[in-house]
């Protein structure tokens, strides 16, 4: 048996144990979805670089790993620990899984307006199974992606919001996912749900950490239902170890007039893959989607972005940035998807990248499918370096060549920060950003 | 104040330099003329320590210390400043904060204290006000959509600002109209000092209607081929380039 099918099969055996005691196993309608979703898995296998999404970025160093399911319990955090590990600034509502699993005694829930659930998936399988069959599993295409197969497989906790209609959540939501890695390579599949009703207002912080050591793996898919005239804010961080593998698909259902930005960071990881998948269903919807990818040393940070039009008047704009050091190498696959009724779409899609070093490279593809006739679609990618005239227009002022570099550095990861309207996440990220450009002028200086 | 002697400068393995004399002393405004491709950018860009360029022969001694070992900020520090002939367009990053990190990493240099965002707007304020520019332009990102004519005033907005010893001024007033060269010029003036010396590097006489140099050099194929004051300008306007590219020598004897 080969190195993967034998990794592959790690996975088959995990499921059984898994799907015997894991919450919710009395549920026919979840049973019968992990149990497809498993054999979904089974039959699709990891991706290869022959397969055209996948083609710039190689799974091999998942697929061929044994990973075991992370355990639960038994990582304690002081709350220092905590602070230290989580963005500062959302005081009132926190929730905190480890490993995948949700830590009420690390969360706080409160105060939230009338009707607003905001709590474990686990925990909501167990108590009122009834309200999520309308919407778990409903829009990830786990019959065509592996890792949303082989996350819907193993559903079990997750963040579960839910957001009754004509409500305004003022104060955003956080959502820390700290994997505390074990002994041998382990993998999580933390499945989050959001679910805004009709004219709501709401904000989501998905962030990814990690502690020291061995191997892990993220394999993360949150599903989000935006309804009519919501608006809806999301964010993703992943400054996970220099350790983990990191899959996460954030698949969003939009309804008519609804706006909804999505906004993404990525710092950490050794091999990400950053799938974005919002679904214009509604007419006159709107969405954003804009991310920074930073690499440096031997990281692979890819972003796949499918933005599907599906209805007439929708709006969509797409800006990623990346900086790229070291031996990283970045990917922006943006996808356009013009359904046939999707008639006056006006779809925009810009990608600027900055090499730092000769090793560094980026793999940037636009992919525009237009069925329709009367639409507005367009893209533009650069690739460039640090511009040597601006560095020397600044340093001809006095400024430092570091300082100017670092300046050049911050303005081009402040095209995607200005973006993120939520002022805590948004200076948290720009310090995340500052102290990444200062550990790189640190490794300059010792070379 | 400045003292190049015999400047040679290749770039690109071209030799656009040849040979450059040059005295500029406390308290001085020079003029450097000269047609197109004579050097005059070349001559600027090297003396503010563009790395592209690279000095063949001769030497700079600026107050006494060898410029060309200075890297382009510390010449900033020490007092050197040049506006550009094609300001540099920096998107992100906004024009009143680099003005502040520039003048602080000059007065840190000086043992000054560093001004905080407090202090620096009264100051840049004052020199707005001196050029009639409007303070829109502090928060706009450096340059970045800026007219040919804003490029230029905002570089002498920096000049304003930075205060240095020797300033250069690289075809400041190409492109501009009379209402914004008046303003320019007047900028300038406002800054002549017995203490400082500024360089004007120009294709054309006009800018010199409105600031009277002390001294005029003619740059042609990488030589100064003349010197003299005032009315040597005059005389060029009149007579064209070909004048003293015909006869370098003769018609007016260049500085011993």
């Amino acid at each position: 048996m080969s190195v993967v099918a034998q990794a592959q099969e790690s996975h088959l055996e995990t499921f059984a144990r898994f799907e015997e005691g894991a919450a919710g196993s009395d549920l026919g309608w979840l049973r019968s979805i992990r149990r497809s979703a498993m054999a979904r898995f089974s039959e699709l296998g990891f991706p290869t670089t022959h397969d055209e999404d996948w083609r710039f970025t190689n799974v091999a160093p998942i697929a061929e790993t044994p990973f075991g399911l992370a355990r639960v319990g038994g990582v304690e955090f002081t709350s220092r620990e905590l602070d230290r590990l989580r963005v500062p600034g959302f005081a009132s509502i926190r929730l905190v899984f480890v490993n995948g699993r949700y830590e009420p005694k690390l969360s706080r829930l409160g105060p939230l307006p009338a009707g607003v659930k905001v709590g474990s998936l686990a925990h909501e399988l167990a108590a009122d199974p009834g309200s999520l069959d309308e919407h778990l599993a409903r829009y990830a295409d786990y019959r065509n992606d592996a890792f949303s197969a082989l996350n819907t497989a193993f559903i079990e906790d997750g963040a579960l919001v839910r957001i009754p209609s004509r409500t305004v959540l003022e104060e955003p939501i956080y959502l820390l996912h700290i994997s505390a890695p074990g002994t041998g390579p382990t993998v999580t599949h933390p499945r989050n749900l959001i679910v805004a009703g009709d004219e709501t207002q709401a904000t989501v912080v998905e962030d990814y950490v990690s502690l020291d050591g061995e191997v892990h793996f993220s394999n993360v898919v949150t599903e989000v239902v935006v309804g009519e005239n919501s608006v809806l804010g999301h964010y993703r961080i992943e400054r996970e170890s220099g350790q983990a593998f990191h899959v996460s698909t954030l698949r969003v259902e939009q309804g008519r007039a609804s706006a909804v930005a999505s906004h993404s960071l990525l710092l950490g990881g050794a091999l990400v893959r950053n799938n974005v998948h919002p679904v214009l269903a509604g007419e006159g919807s709107d969405c954003l989607i804009n991310g920074l990818f930073m690499g440096a040393g031997q990281q692979h940070l890819d972003n796949y972005m499918k933005v599907e039009h599906a209805s007439p008047h929708c709006t969509s704009r797409q800006f990623y940035n990346g900086i790229l050091d070291g031996r990283s190498r970045g990917v922006f696959h943006g996808r356009i998807v013009v359904h046939k009724d999707a008639q006056k779409t006006d779809a925009k899609q810009t990608n600027r990248n900055l090499l730092l070093s000769e090793g560094a490279q980026i793999d940037t593809k636009p992919q525009l499918e237009i069925h329709a006739d009367d639409v507005k679609c367009t893209h533009g990618a650069t690739i460039g370096q640090v511009d040597e005239d601006a560095i020397f227009y600044l340093r001809s002022r006095g400024i430092s060549e570091a300082s100017a570099r670092d300046l050049l550095l911050e303005a081009f990861a402040g095209e995607s920060l200005e973006k993120m309207k939520e002022e805590p996440v948004r200076r948290h990220l720009e310090g995340l950003v500052r102290q990444w450009l200062r550990r790189e002028t640190v490794l300059e200086g010792a070379r | 104040m400045l003292s190049v002697r015999n400047l040679h400068v290749k770039v690109g393995g071209r030799e656009i330099l040849k040979g450059v004399d040059l005295e500029v002393a406390a308290g001085e405004v020079c003029a450097i003329m000269g047609p197109n491709g004579s050097g005059k950018s070349t001559l600027a860009q090297v003396l503010a320590g563009q790395e592209t360029y690279e000095v063949t022969a001769g030497e700079v001694l600026y107050e006494g210390q060898n410029l060309l070992e200075l890297n382009p900020e510390q010449r900033a520090r020490e007092g050197v400043f040049l506006a550009f002939q094609y300001p540099v367009e920096i998107p992100g990053i906004g024009t009143a904060y680099f003005l502040r990190a520039a003048l602080n990493a000059i007065r840190k240099h000086r043992g000054l204290d560093e001004l905080d965002a407090m202090d620096f707007l009264p100051l840049i304020r004052e020199k707005l006000k001196l050029l009639e520019m409007d303070d829109a332009l502090l928060s706009r990102a450096i340059n970045e959509g800026f007219s040919g004519g804003e490029k230029k005033r905002t570089e002498i907005l920096q000049l304003a600002v930075l205060e240095p010893r020797l300033a250069i001024l690289d075809e400041t007033d190409s492109g501009l109209d009379i209402d914004a060269l008046k303003i320019v010029a007047g900028g300038v003036n406002a800054l002549r000092d017995p203490e400082r010396a500024i360089i004007i590097v120009t294709h054309y006489q006009r800018l010199l209607s409105y600031i009277v140099p002390d001294t005029v050099h003619v740059l042609v194929a990488g030589r100064i081929v003349a010197s003299g004051g005032r009315e040597l300008a005059l005389e060029l306007e009149e007579k064209g380039y070909g004048w003293v590219e015909t006869e370098p020598e003769s018609a007016v004897p260049a500085p011993a």
